[in-house]
């Protein structure tokens, strides 16, 4: 089962830094490894990585076979009101997993 | 396998050998680990092992076998009655008369008293509940006390000390005389037991004691044991008493 651990600041001031972690189960198997009996394991990977607040893109990665399993992203922004955060992780074999995370700006 | 090579000549140039660790040397190798790995263990959600460690708490609540009963129906909150429990494993195991590891406790229970079947080693689900069973020990010193372990511990260290395969090598000539020296990339590890299962960034996944031990054996070109086997159980509790009174840090992590 995938899952997601997030961690956003629960409180955060109009203007300040703010930093967020995301960190999603995954293989990232490449497409160039080969398996036990010979045969090429087909590749699984996460392809993309979109995080909205109030529904505006602030961030967005593209992922290759050359990034680890369990890929960890680290990134900084500024709010000026209070809203919520949607992670979406979308990938091969339909893999798509949401979260969502709320802050609260003052 | 270069390496390996440059380190037998090493070896050979060695004439006395160091012999066991003095206790008050003794410290984890988490601490020769690069800042970013250890802050990456420090923090639990960075820390790719949490995943394991949920998937064991989950796991642990699941009805399952013959007598349809979860972990928490008969043991609670496994964060209070699995506190420092890992940190005593191996255990010597009344019933059966063996030592037994954390691993195969757990699958004694499943058999034996939720009546399901046992996990494979290496799987996701026992790698899971033995992460998180040992995360209860986090922090908690390694205890190994019990006299009934001492033919386990003999066997173990004899193991430990002896040389095999094609290299000639033995498991102390790099973890008691030449660790904190560098082998290719890799620092040599004093080799103690406190993060397993941990997540090691080469297998780019969790992976067990056992595990850890067959790629040494694997890197000294010997015909590693069989896992489960008593052999590596042995291996197991000499490394819990060799390392007796360091902190438990399970989940680890690794290069
Ligand atoms: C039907 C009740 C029952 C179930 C279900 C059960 N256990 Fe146990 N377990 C026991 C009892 C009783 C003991 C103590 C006696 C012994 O060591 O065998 C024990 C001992 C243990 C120990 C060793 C504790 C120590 O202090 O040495 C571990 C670890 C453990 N169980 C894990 C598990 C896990 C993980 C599960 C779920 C897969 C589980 N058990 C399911 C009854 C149960
Ligand atoms: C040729 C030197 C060499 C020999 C011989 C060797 N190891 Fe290792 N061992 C290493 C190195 C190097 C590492 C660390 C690898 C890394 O982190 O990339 C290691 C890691 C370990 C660890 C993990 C320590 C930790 O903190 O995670 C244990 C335990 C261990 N070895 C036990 C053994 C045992 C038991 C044997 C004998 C069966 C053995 N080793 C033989 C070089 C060796």
């Amino acid at each position: 089962m995938a899952r997601a651990l997030i961690n956003v600041p629960k409180i955060a001031k109009v203007g300040e830094i703010i930093e967020i972690k995301t960190l999603v189960s995954h293989p990232m198997e490449t497409g160039y490894r080969v398996g036990l009996g010979g045969e090429i394991l087909p590749r699984d990977i996460i392809q993309t990585f979109v995080c909205t607040f109030n529904g505006a893109q602030i961030y967005r990665a593209d992922f290759s076979p050359a990034v680890a399993a369990n890929p960890y992203l680290t990134f900084h922004t500024m709010l000026s009101e209070s809203g919520a955060f949607e992670f979406r992780w979308e990938g091969d074999n339909d893999f798509l997993l949401v979260e969502t995370a709320s802050i609260t700006v003052e | 396998m270069m390496r390996l090579r440059a380190l037998v000549m090493a070896t050979l140039a060695v004439p006395a050998l160091a012999g066991e660790i003095p206790l008050a040397e003794r410290r984890s190798d988490t601490l020769t680990m690069s800042s970013e790995l250890r802050a990456m263990q420090a923090d639990d959600a960075a820390n790719p092992a949490s995943f394991s460690v949920l998937d064991g708490e989950a796991l642990w609540r699941v009805r399952a076998g013959a007598s349809g009963k979860s972990c928490a129906d008969c043991h609670g909150d496994g964060a209070q009655s699995m506190r420092g429990v890992a940190a005593r494993y191996p255990a010597f195991d009344s019933a059966s008369g063996r030592v037994l590891d954390l691993e195969a406790k757990i699958n004694q229970c499943r058999t034996e008293r939720q009546g399901s079947a046992a996990l494979p080693m290496e799987s996701r689900d026992l790698l899971g509940l033995a992460t998180y069973v040992g995360r209860q020990s986090r922090g908690l010193p390694i205890v190994s006390d019990d006299p009934r372990l001492a033919p386990a511990i003999d066997r173990g260290r004899a193991l430990f000390t002896a040389r095999q395969g094609q290299l000639n090598l033995s498991c102390a000539i790099c973890h008691d005389d030449h660790w904190g020296r560098k082998l290719g990339a890799a620092t040599v590890p004093q080799a103690h037991p406190t993060a397993y299962p941990l997540y090691r960034l080469e297998w780019q996944s969790v992976g067990s004691l056992q595990r850890r031990l067959r790629n040494c054996m694997v890197g000294m070109r010997a015909e590693p044991y069989p896992m489960g086997s008593d052999e590596f159980i042995a291996i197991e509790t000499y490394l819990m008493s060799r390392g007796r009174g360091l902190a438990m840090e399970t989940p680890g992590v690794r290069p």
